[in-house]
């Protein structure tokens, strides 16, 4: 319900009672009325609240994670052993390549948003997003886009051009099937929930602080989201012309990628890693600030070095633009551009190490508490830093013109993005699941999916490293016994570890599956503040009330939950509570604003994205079911632009406050 | 248009409304967009196959007219803000509709042009300068369509006078939009027709 009407402070009646649900709608915007329902599955379709919508994109992108882990699976089951049988040529390519998409742009992506749409709001003492009809509208458009990518495997086979998609064998000519086509128009679709969630929660992140709250004093999780967000806000541009020109090749016979007629294939490999290398970040950055909200709390010691790990976050969002052509060094793009690019990309591992040093000092002489949270951005900070160190390789252009697609590149990214990013994202669920939800990971279970992950994860892609480095291609769907060679450096030996080491990834993934089920029929309550946490976040019921602080909270630190629970003592110099999460939040509730207009929900959102794939079918199958899809984003528009954002009571009939409906009859 | 999470959303930390700052950010997008679009066109200006040239078909007269058209319709269009922030409706309406009618004429001569070039024997897929020639330009005009859709909904909307939240405002919002359009345009009149390749 949009409007919240709460008695006056001091009243006997308890603070927080939202109005009845279920009232009419009294007008009608382009041809329906606003949903009203407040519980139940409409509750959710139709809603606009910034929390909902991050469990939405959390869920969506935990089940892109399972259908991207089977994926992997299937890879690895398939090189298991020397001319694997598992799938064929044709399935292999279509496999691997789904699986990096769906991994990139259907999981740690909107991962991150769920986490970015669900905590920022909360960390900056605001009550929703800028925009919550364009917040909705962007999840759709994720799901929309991810469900068009995934369309293609039941109609006529997935893409299987690798998820770079390199012209010209993205091309008509080498890509007869679909599978391009559905991947083209589906991640152009899932791009528009990155660009227009990019231009909310900067907008939210600039002008919604909670007064006090400067963008130094803001949580780092917050800080590292934003920096994502402005990666994504110029990158996703660039992607959107690539794959339109792309589109436009196979759909309509442009001749962009087509080297007969004299294109230039580079064309689409610049295109695709100007945008590409800052996606790197974009994947990164988030599990960074995830991990340093974590760090800090489970060390008892403030954020090392705050200034820095916030201004190398942006040095990294900043340098993340020059360093794309260490993606091409094999390309032939002669030794001047080769040069920039190589210094570039050293230079780019200052920042990030910076930031390990900045972790690291901060658990320094912290009193370390190992929950699983902790744990998990531990395992990061580890292995985030041997992907890196093997990061910098690459940038030595002649070392990587030798390791150019081989598996020595896999394990690195797999490192990076495994070891960091998926890492962080796990650190982030168990440490806010209590805020989400309301009760507590289980940490026994929690222990054994974190060892079983560590090492499933050592073994899978650390050997591919050896497999690399003798010279293993990627992308091969199988490998003979004749070319494994002898002894430590065996093929055969290590792709089974690989293989042995993915099962026990599975497992560990499993578990946390498990550990979900478990905890959601647990009955026990998470305590209010279960980590003795830092941010504003925190400063919140568990899981937060719809308009989520009672009274906007007035920010006088950086960890302002913290320096409300704790004080220095003057002669000591030692923190000592002064009061408990309960108290401060006692606080806030007795203040607690009188008036809460909260954005109302909204059918157009989901309406206007349910047009864009028929848009897409229309694009492949028939131009006349695109005009329909066209056609329905038009009546959407129309119905939006006419909606005010958040209704004004006279939308709705009024009921008095003994429940007696009195406005039925002239509604 | 104009969306606030709060009821009293106008009291932002940076003092622009979130509905402005969302435009510029966009905007900021769409410049790399077109930087894409642009980029894309001057690798493969050149390269015509069969097809004709760029100096064969262009007709620099017709389209400095018609480029002359659509920059003075930025002129209405900060008419058509002012009178907004004046509130004039009368005069917003006016200048909204004389900005659109511009915006018209201008496409109108866009459709035009494709066609004589087209008649000339450049087709979308007669060659690479053909292809990106009309994704680039095509790309500006689906813009300008977009914002004299906008302009015309908008002056429909005002006359039932149900614009939900500030109307200046909103005016002004299409306002930016419609500038940056023709701004991008300046950049393509001089990359694409004036120099030569």
């Amino acid at each position: 319900m949009a409007i919240i009407e709460r008695p006056a402070p001091g009243s006997t009646v308890p603070a927080l009672t939202p109005a009845p649900p279920a009232i009419t709608p009294a007008r009608t915007y382009g041809a329906l009325r606003r949903p009203v329902a407040t519980t139940g599955w409409k509750s959710w379709l139709f809603t606009v609240d910034h929390k909902k919508l991050g469990l939405m994109y959390g869920a969506t992108a935990l089940f892109f994670f399972i259908v991207g882990g089977l994926e992997a699976v299937l890879i690895r089951l398939q090189l298991a052993a020397p001319g694997g049988k598992v799938l064929n040529a044709d399935l292999y390519n279509q496999m691997f390549t789904m699986h990096a998409t769906t991994m990139v742009f259907l999981f740690v992506m909107p991962m991150a948003a769920g986490f970015a749409n669900y905590f920022v709001p909360l960390q900056i003492g605001a009550r929703d997003v800028a925009f919550p009809r364009i917040n909705a509208f962007g999840f759709w458009c994720l799901l929309a886009g991810g469900i068009v990518v995934n369309l293609a495997w039941f109609l006529g086979g997935a893409a299987d051009g690798g998820w770079f998609m390199y012209a010209p064998n993205s091309g008509p000519v080498f890509s007869p099937s679909h599978g391009v086509d559905f991947w083209t128009l589906g991640l152009q679709i899932a791009g528009i929930a990155s660009l227009t969630g990019a231009i909310n929660l900067i907008v939210t992140v600039l002008n919604m602080r909670a007064p006090g709250m400067t963008l130094m004093k803001m949580p780092i999780f917050t800080w590292m989201i934003t920096v994502v967000q402005f990666l994504l806000l110029f990158a996703i541009p660039v992607i959107t012309v690539a794959l339109f020109l792309l589109t436009f090749q196979r759909s309509f016979g442009a001749q962009f990628f087509d080297v007969a007629a004299g294109a230039d294939p580079l064309l689409w490999q610049h295109l695709f890693w100007i945008f590409g290398h800052p996606e790197v970040y974009v994947l990164i950055l988030p599990s960074f600030g995830i991990i340093s909200e974590v760090l800090p709390v489970f060390s008892r010691k403030p954020l090392f070095g705050y200034p820095f790990v916030v201004f190398s976050g942006a040095a990294i969002g900043f340098v993340g633009w020059g360093v794309w052509a260490h993606h091409m060094f094999a390309s032939g793009l002669g030794p001047v551009s080769v040069a920039v690019f190589s210094l570039a990309t050293m230079a780019i591992a200052v920042p990030t190490g910076v930031k390990i040093i900045n972790w690291t000092l901060t658990m320094w002489g912290g009193k370390l508490v190992f929950t699983t949270a902790m744990k998990f951005a531990i395992g990061l900070v580890v292995l985030f830093t041997i992907g890196g160190l093997s990061g910098v390789t690459h940038s030595v252009a002649p070392s990587d013109t030798q390791q150019t697609d081989t598996y020595y590149i896999v394990a690195h990214f797999h490192y990076v993005l495994f070891g960091g990013a998926i890492f962080g994202i796990f650190s982030g669920f168990y440490y806010w699941w209590p805020k989400m939800f309301g009760k507590m990971l289980n940490e026994r279970l929690g222990s054994w999916n974190f060892w079983l992950m560590v090492i499933g994860m050592n073994m899978t892609f650390g050997p591919m490293h050896i497999l690399g480095l003798q010279g293993q291609p990627r992308r091969m769907y199988q490998w003979t016994e004749a070319r494994a060679g002898e002894g430590f450096f065996n093929l055969a030996f290590w792709n089974l570890i690989a293989s042995v080491g993915s099962l026990i990834l599975t497992v560990g993934i499993g578990l946390f599956l498990i550990n979900i089920v478990v905890t959601a029929r647990s009955k026990v309550r998470a305590p209010l503040d279960p980590w003795n946490a830092r941010s504003l976040e925190w400063m919140t019921s568990n899981p937060p009330k719809e308009h989520n602080f009672d009274s906007i909270p007035h920010v006088h630190h950086l960890d302002e939950f913290f320096h409300r629970k704790y004080e220095e003592d003057p002669t000591t110099h030692t923190m000592r509570e002064v009061a408990t999460a309960e108290e401060v939040l006692a606080e806030l509730e007795r203040n607690a604003d009188k008036h809460i207009h909260m954005p109302s929900p909204s059918y157009w959102p989901l309406v206007l994205a349910s047009g864009m794939p028929v848009v897409a079918l229309g694009i492949i199958y028939s131009i006349p079911v695109a005009i329909v899809g066209g056609l329905i984003m038009l009546y959407a528009l129309y119905g939006w632009a006419l909606e005010p954002a958040t209704a004004p009571e006279s939308d709705f009939d009024s009921t008095s406050n003994n429940g007696h409906a009195v406005g039925a009859s002239h509604g | 248009m104009a969306e606030s999470a709060t009821h009293d959303a106008h009291v932002t930390s940076t003092g622009l409304s979130n509905v402005k700052l969302g435009m510029w950010l966009f905007l900021g997008s769409e410049c790399l967009l077109f930087g894409g679009l642009i980029s894309t066109y001057m690798l493969y200006r050149g390269r015509v196959s069969n097809g004709p040239t760029p100096e064969q078909i262009y007709d620099i007269p017709f389209t400095s007219v018609s480029s002359f058209v659509l920059l003075m319709s930025s002129l209405t269009m900060v008419l058509a803000v002012s009178a907004a922030h004046n509130k004039d409706d009368r005069g917003t309406n006016l200048w909204l509709s004389v900005t659109a009618l511009l915006g018209a004429t201008f496409v109108g001569g866009q459709v035009y042009e494709f066609t004589a070039f087209y008649n000339e024997g450049l087709g979308f897929t007669t060659s690479l300068f053909g292809s990106s020639f009309y994704t680039l330009t095509g790309f500006h005009g689906v813009h300008v369509t977009v914002g004299i859709i906008m302009l015309m909904a908008l002056v429909a909307i005002n006359k039932r006078s149900k614009v939900p939240g500030s109307k200046s405002e909103t005016v002004e919002m299409i306002g930016l939009y419609w500038h940056f359009v023709d701004i991008v345009w300046i950049i393509i009149f001089t990359l694409v027709y004036l120099i030569p390749v």
